[in-house]
């Protein structure tokens, strides 16, 4: 039954959102060291403690991932990593001063400063973003012989959306857009393509059970 | 014709003379001698003499920039005309007793204000512990009692200051990286921390390029914290130095008194105070409707070659 499933999603429409997962991901990491400038300065050691905090949370969403893709894949938990990663990043938004302001005023090292601070504003939602990958190379598979080309050509494609959000970012969109727009443009993003691959699940699903239906009648 | 004949081989002589001298200056000067080399987390370090000369530079590959040089047979006297042009603000404030400067180089801005101002305390903030050891050791920089380095980030300093309630009668923002000043120092959330740790009376100095497209950005931040500033540009000099207070600008009458009262004290090393009034100008010279720089928005190293 999982098997039918996890084939209502095709391959393509995977592929493509995890581009936008990889895109998002960079362009999130390459403002991360606009935004802590202002408390912890513009040294070394602020990319240092981004850079630290963006990979243990995407190795434990990679964990995560794959853990939650032995239970039942399904297309509606796939579309709600999106959502929640995009849900998640508000903080960075609305909340950023609120969140570094005592990590300033508390740690006086700006390493540890950054560090902390880079913890409380993208851990959480870098981990769920984590969580994409391997749950959607368990929705691409469909059998033993194509798992490898299938996970090699998923992160083929999100690292190359990777690269995408970090040159366009730091080439070109910090250049026509504030912080905060550029920000709500990736989780303008996230949520709109959480809402797709739900519609696309809802569509197929129904066309799905029309023909079961018509193939029992 | 007897004549001619006489003068001929003295012009041959005078001319080939002057080739001569011309050669030795031109070899004098490209024969500079790299004396200290070294790479720090931020950027290449060099220091080069040339005959008396010493030089720091930074960012080495592409178009060497010299930081700061010194004489070293007549240290006192300040080699550029930017670093001399920051002395005008003692035309604002001639009596600083606090005094902070960001971003070291060879150290020459502090040096000098320690020897005018032995009295006054001295902070200044360098975000690379390499440029404080070079400049320990090839620039003759040395903290005392009154002056002291910190190793920061200057916009991490200036909060922290803040915090404490700090105030300086004289603030000078010289901070500069790899090409130009971070971007993180030119918004105007930064000048508005800046502007809290100023005294009353106090003074800013901040040295800037007056280069094309960016140039606008910068001034029209100036602007938006300030109100207003004095706009000190000299022919010789490709800076632009910003001069401002937090009360309104003083007339230049005041500026040229000032400068009288102040000129025979500058004079060893170098600062012509005297012609500085005339070139303090408060004219709008720039395009108006250029963004203002935000820490939201500040593509400040994008925008400079524009």
């Amino acid at each position: 039954m999982n098997q039918t499933k996890t084939q209502l999603i095709p391959g393509a429409v995977v592929i493509a959102v995890a581009f936008v997962s990889g895109f998002c991901i960079m362009t999130i990491e390459m403002l991360g060291a606009r935004i802590m400038a202002p408390y912890f300065g513009g040294s070394q050691y602020v990319w240092g403690s981004i850079i630290t905090i963006f990979m243990l949370a995407l190795a434990l969403g990679y964990l995560l991932g794959g853990r939650l893709s032995m239970r039942n894949p399904n297309p509606v938990t796939y579309a709600m990593f999106f959502i929640a990663a995009a849900v998640f990043s508000l903080p960075i938004i609305l909340f950023a001063d609120v969140i570094m302001q005592p990590i300033f005023l508390t740690i006086d090292d700006p390493r540890y400063g950054s560090l902390f601070a880079s913890i409380a504003m993208y851990f959480v939602p870098t981990c769920i973003l984590g969580m994409i990958s391997p749950y959607s190379v368990r929705l691409l598979v469909k059998s033993h012989e194509h798992s490898g080309h299938m996970a090699g050509k998923l992160y083929f494609v999100s690292t190359i959306g990777s690269a995408a959000g970090t040159l366009g970012t730091s080439f070109y969109f910090v250049l026509y857009f504030d912080v905060n727009q550029i920000l709500w443009g990736s989780i303008a993003a996230l949520i709109s393509t959480g809402c797709f691959i739900l519609l696309f699940n809802y569509f197929l699903s129904n066309a799905a059970s029309r023909s079961q239906a018509q193939n029992y009648g | 014709m007897d004549k001619k004949v006489h003068y001929l081989p003295l012009a041959k002589s005078i001319v080939l003379l002057t080739c001569l001298l011309l050669y030795f200056s031109v070899v004098e000067q490209t024969v500079a001698e790299t004396i200290h080399q070294e790479r720090s987390i931020y950027r290449d370090i060099m220091v080069v003499q040339n005959g008396y000369r010493r030089c720091l530079v930074f960012n080495v590959h592409r178009g060497d920039r010299n930081q700061t040089c010194v004489e070293v047979n007549d240290r006192d006297r300040l080699v550029f005309s930017y670093t001399r042009m920051s002395f005008a603000g003692l035309l604002l404030q001639p009596q600083p007793e606090t005094i902070l400067v960001a971003g070291l180089g060879g150290g020459s801005i502090p040096m000098t204000l320690n020897n005018l101002f032995p009295e006054a305390k001295i902070d200044v903030v360098e975000i690379d512990q390499a440029v404080v050891n070079v400049a320990k050791e090839y620039f003759f920089f040395e903290e005392n009692d009154n002056m002291k380095v910190t190793v920061k980030d200057a916009r991490v300093f200036v909060k922290r200051a803040a915090l404490r309630g700090k105030k300086y009668d004289y603030i000078v923002l010289d901070a500069f990286g790899g090409d130009y000043i971070p971007e993180h120092l030119l918004t105007r959330e930064f000048l508005g921390e800046v502007k809290t740790i100023m005294a009353v009376d106090g003074v800013l100095v901040a040295n800037t390029f007056s280069t094309s497209r960016f140039y606008d950005h910068e001034s029209v931040t100036y602007q938006d914290v300030f109100n207003e500033f004095f706009n000190f540009k000299l022919p010789t000099s490709g800076n632009r130095i910003i001069i401002t207070q937090l009360s309104s600008l003083p007339p230049r009458g005041e500026l040229v008194t000032r400068a009288q009262n102040a000129a025979d004290r500058l004079k060893k090393y170098g600062v012509p105070l005297l012609e500085y009034p005339a070139r303090l100008s408060t004219r709008v010279d720039w395009d108006m409707s250029r963004r203002v720089l935000t820490d939201q928005y500040s593509p400040a190293n994008l925008l400079r070659d524009n």
